[in-house]
């Protein structure tokens, strides 16, 4: 495994989603680990705004030159934005992955329990390492 | 799995390393597969691609032996030509594609790194009643490609010969790098460029040699996933997907390989394809719709299964979503409509000419 960038300021998910709490609503992307592992990203598909979103429900898709991958929501709640940018240039997730977010999520009552469900970023450090990516 | 000698320059150059057919070869270097296919356009390429098999063949009887084994006219093929070829088998089918070079005394079979083992055991077992002798010569020779606009520049001042007679798929014994080597103005990217066949145990020296000439040229070392972008754009078929054991050539569109007027095993079963028509054809397509088309994907029209994907992606040198597919004739002409079944939901994708790319010349 290349090095790869850690977000101090997010949670992780198993399926290498990132999530930022800003103000009442969480911001997902994919980790840096996540791009590198993937290379050139070339294509983005993601949800749609209202829609209801459950934790660990595939809800968008990043492909690369290599493959395609499932974007799983970390919280449950509604899409209230996506990042339309990705359309154009979904290299940027490549480019700066914990700025390109994908979508933002007005969560539930349960994001507390979700939140704890995830990895710091020193758990999924140790964790991207023990899984040998 | 098995290693090419250049394993540990891949590491230490920050290959990713794959399994491919066995092989652990990079699948991209840290600049990626689309800056390496850019650098192939625009500049030059270097690609490790020992894993791919080369048979010797000697012996009175080895013109009238090729004759019989693949559909192009060996009698046609002077010393030092390079031509694209197929094996069939009985119904038509493909055993593989591959290249054949006449060289003084012998000739040079090049075959895909999957097939080589096959390729072999059926050559062997036509070779009953020819004086022949045919040798797997894989493991000794050493093979790399260096391709793009500016392959020629790069490499001429670490060979004798002079490149600029050497045609297009015509070949030349040279020295590189004081070491002789065989040279074909071959590939496989749609660009420029030589084949280079060299002794196995100078593959790392030359292999250095080049990246160093041609660091200032723009040269980039490129992984599997540059060759694959390239070679689709140009529309060259991959064994495996475009072509296969199931496929005629005629239905993969590569009639123009075949030379009818000599007797090839397959040739019957293929000439009643060519009089009655195939019911399916390989077509070029481009989504409508946004979506990455992938291999495997099934093709619809109006819910009714018509075909499949046999390559996809966004090409990079075209910035376009295009692929590669099989679908009913009755699809198959340029602005015919179907739908890419993407994760269950269908996508719109029209057939556009092929190749997608080709290069000025």
């Amino acid at each position: 495994m290349a090095d790869y960038k850690l977000d101090q300021s997010v949670k992780y998910a198993k399926s290498h989603e990132w999530v930022r709490i800003d103000g009442k609503i969480a911001v997902v992307g994919i980790s840096d680990a996540a791009q590198d592992m993937l290379s050139d990203v070339v294509y983005v598909e993601l949800p749609k705004v209202g829609a209801n979103v459950k934790a660990g429900q595939e809800v968008a898709v990043v492909e690369s030159v290599k493959a395609a991958e499932d974007v799983v929501a970390p919280v449950s709640g509604v899409v209230v934005e996506v990042n339309e940018d990705l359309s154009a240039t979904p290299e940027i997730v490549n480019e700066s992955p914990y700025e390109a977010w994908f979508f933002k999520i007005e969560p539930t009552d349960s994001v507390d329990a979700e939140l704890a469900n995830l990895m710091t970023p020193e758990e999924y450090d140790k964790f991207v390492e023990e899984s040998g990516n | 799995m098995r290693r090419t000698n250049l394993y540990e320059t891949h590491l230490s150059l920050g290959g990713r390393m794959v399994d491919f057919a066995g092989w652990e070869l990079p699948v991209q270097y840290p600049a990626g597969p689309i800056q390496e296919h850019h650098a192939v356009r625009q500049a030059a390429g270097l690609f490790d691609i020992d894993h791919m098999g080369q048979f010797e063949l000697t012996g009175p009887d080895a013109e009238a032996f090729l004759q019989l084994v693949q559909v192009a006219d060996s009698t046609s093929i002077d010393v030092f030509d390079a031509r694209y070829s197929l094996l069939t088998y009985g119904d038509g089918t493909v055993v593989d594609d591959v290249f054949l070079y006449r060289l003084p005394e012998r000739w040079l079979i090049v075959v895909n790194a999957a097939n080589r083992d096959k390729d072999f055991a059926w050559l062997s077992a036509h070779r009953n009643g020819f004086d022949i002798a045919l040798t797997d010569i894989s493991d000794d020779l050493y093979m790399m490609a260096l391709q793009g606009p500016l392959a020629e520049t790069i490499l001429q001042p670490l060979v004798t010969a002079d490149l600029s007679g050497l045609a297009a798929r015509r070949a030349v014994e040279t020295s590189v790098e004081g070491e002789q080597a065989l040279i074909g103005r071959t590939g496989y990217t749609g660009e420029d460029g030589f084949e280079l066949y060299l002794p196995a145990d100078r593959a790392v020296a030359i292999w250095n040699a080049l990246l160093e000439r041609g660091r200032d040229h723009g040269l980039l070392p490129c992984g599997l996933a540059a060759r694959d972008s390239l070679r689709f754009e140009a529309c060259m078929p991959l064994y495996g997907h475009e072509i296969d054991a199931a496929t005629t050539p005629l239905e993969a569109r590569l009639g123009w390989v075949i030379h009818w007027e000599h007797d090839f095993i397959g040739r019957t079963a293929l000439l009643k394809v060519k009089l009655e028509g195939s019911d399916r054809r390989l077509v070029g397509f481009e989504m409508v719709d946004r979506a990455v088309p992938r291999e495997h994907y099934p093709i619809a029209v109006d819910g009714d299964p018509i075909g499949y994907v046999t390559s996809g992606m966004k090409a990079p040198t075209l910035d376009r979503f295009v692929g590669m597919a099989y679908v009913s004739a009755a699809y198959a002409s340029i602005g015919s409509e179907f739908d890419i079944m993407v994760r269950g939901q269908p996508k719109k994708a029209k057939v556009v000419k092929r190749p997608f790319y080709r290069r000025r010349t």
